[in-house]
């Protein structure tokens, strides 16, 4: 094990750490959009495969690059418009929602 | 290792630390509905300057149409799917999502494995270790994740599939990523092996998933969410890049917590979720559950259902999958509003796990534009029921169930429960009484106090929401 992996290794656990203690705060009635959220967060490996993909010679050659750029992409625009769109829902008080149908 | 490091890369990790602080405190304002919206406005803007100063980093002379077309397809696409998407079918396109961020994090390990085979010296036991880590559980979650999306849209059977001999058949699977994992490890042979263990795990997630029941889905789509997270932060270690490390290590922590949050709520380990075969006798809380029994039923019309609603002190409306199915959620508001104009007090009861994911009867019941105030957990709501004149039950079955209370011998004994028999009447909708394939009897349907209302449950909501209002 060398100091480089150490280092990694130390803001890996303390990560987890602050993960668990973070989420245990999130109430019961916003875990679905929780999952999304964290769903849209891990999209950051769109980080890792703009790594590999957008260089001079792409180790996965170029449709497999476009693959992996594409689905890490997805992760991340699906992943935020979706929770953006569940928490818009969330209100306090009955208001009508835009569009909705119903009187009062 | 103390390399020599540009003030530029320097800058990028500064940025990239920047991020993690976004991603730590949107998942903090989450904590409250009030800020979790400026919560997920924060974390868009980590990522935003996590992908801008990555692309300091980057080759764009030769490779920018692979960004052009793989970003802007991915942007397009995940961006109307996530505008287009119904609200009761969210667990399914959060599976898709979580899927294809495993599938990027398989792809990036093997990017990344591929380069370094031509520079033997990058090959440490470190490095192959997080390699392929991270492409092994990328593959089991990219895969697990479609087989999940299938069975919630209903492409595929939502009833656990099993075969004989199916956990030996997983467990050789299981050996084969190991051996070879620590083949790619010991760097022998590396290659075929590489491609082995890659292989053997996307075909586990597969199988995985196949013998998990609908009721179940909670726990896996946590579980998957976590896979994706930890694949990701495996990335991280490959890469040496502290910003996947941070995040996938907040999303792997995020998921485990609620997976064992969704267990616990069964009162089932994730072992027997995973291998209890449990499934195929819990199938579904959906309303295709219970048998007829032996006992007798009430059959209630809807204008018997109407007067006792309107003139009760309180209802407590008590969600399940059957409401997201027949998409009953504005419906059951529009009762709701309707009764309250009566003086009736309407509370919601939420089961951590009804549903298909954690918290889905909540999003759906928000998208009724339902306040969040007046939607209590399991706890919350229990010591209501005696005090309580209808529990209205809407598609939920098996977490309503007594016997998980009181009959040691049925499947979910042991289970918490919503103590729904408790009130002074309990209304069941319900699609019909034919046995359906969970074959868990639910004595609350034959308890003195219980009327069945059969038909689709918007319909029923429906027609109860027209008679409360010639009343």
């Amino acid at each position: 094990m060398n100091a480089h992996l150490l280092s990694e290794l130390t803001v890996f656990v303390l990560a987890v750490f602050v993960g668990f203690e973070v989420i245990s705060k999130v109430p019961t009635t916003l875990h679905t959009p929780l999952m999304s959220a964290t769903n849209a967060i891990h999209g950051i490996v769109l980080v890792g495969a703009l790594l590999v993909a957008i260089v001079a010679e792409p180790k996965l050659g170029p449709v497999l690059s476009v693959i992996v750029v594409f689905l890490a992409s997805l992760n991340v625009f699906g992943g935020y418009v979706v929770t953006q769109r569940m928490l818009a829902m969330f209100k306090p008080r009955a208001t009508p929602a835009p569009g909705d149908g119903s009187k009062r | 290792m103390p390399d020599a490091v540009s003030s530029q890369q320097l800058a990028i990790d500064f940025a990239y630390l920047v991020t993690g602080v976004c991603f730590i405190l949107g998942l903090r304002y989450l904590s409250n509905p009030k800020t979790a919206r400026l919560g997920n406005t924060i974390s868009m803007a980590g990522m935003a300057i996590a992908l801008i100063a990555t692309g300091f980093n980057l080759d764009f002379t030769a490779a920018w149409w692979i960004l052009l077309v793989g970003a802007g397809v991915g942007a397009a696409v995940g961006i109307y799917s996530a505008r287009a998407v119904k609200m009761t079918a969210m667990p399914q396109m959060v599976a898709l999502f979580n899927g294809a961020g495993g599938g990027a994090a398989a792809m990036v390990a093997t990017a990344e494995y591929l380069g370094a085979l031509d520079d033997p010296s990058r090959l440490t036991w470190d490095f192959t270790l997080a390699t392929v880590l991270s492409s092994v559980i990328g593959a089991i979650s990219f895969t697990g994740s479609i087989v999940a999306f299938l069975k919630l849209q209903e492409l595929m059977t939502g009833r656990p599939i099993t075969y004989p001999g199916q956990q030996v058949v997983n467990a050789l699977i299981a050996l084969a990523i190991v051996v070879g994992a620590g083949l790619v490890i010991a760097n022998y042979d590396a290659l075929p092996a590489y491609f082995v263990a890659l292989g053997a795990a996307a075909l586990l997630g597969v199988l995985f998933v196949l013998p998990i029941g609908g009721a179940d889905m909670p726990v896996i789509i946590s579980l998957l969410n976590s896979f994706t997270g930890l694949a990701a932060a495996m990335t991280g270690f490959v890469l040496g890049n502290n910003v996947l490390i941070i995040s996938g290590a907040l999303v792997g922590a995020s998921g485990t917590l609620l997976t064992t949050l969704m267990g616990k709520a069964m009162n089932r380990s994730i072992t027997n979720v995973l291998f209890g075969a449990f499934g195929s006798v819990q199938s579904s809380t959906a309303g295709e559950g219970g048998t007829g029994g032996s006992g007798t039923v009430r059959e209630a019309t809807v204008d018997d259902v109407a007067t006792m609603l309107a003139y009760a002190k309180q209802v407590v409306v008590v969600p399940g999958y059957g409401m997201a199915v027949a998409q009953a959620q504005h419906s059951v508001r529009e009762l709701a509003d309707q009764l309250e104009k009566h003086g009736v007090t309407v509370k919601y009861a939420i089961h951590p796990v009804a549903g298909r994911m954690p918290g889905h009867m909540n999003v759906l019941l928000a998208e009724a534009n339902v306040p969040y105030p007046a939607l209590y957990d399991m706890e919350d709501i229990n010591p209501e029921f005696p005090r309580t004149d209808v529990a209205l039950i809407i598609g939920a079955n098996d977490v309503t169930n007594p016997a998980a209370r009181n009959v040691p011998s049925s499947p979910i004994y042991g289970m918490p429960i919503l103590d729904v028999d408790k009130s002074h009447n309990v209304v069941v909708l319900k699609r019909s009484m034919k046995p359906g394939f969970a074959g868990i009897d639910n004595p609350l349907y034959e308890l003195p106090n219980t009327m069945m209302l059969f038909g689709d449950a918007k319909s029923s909501i429906d027609k109860l929401v027209g008679a409360v209002k010639a009343l």
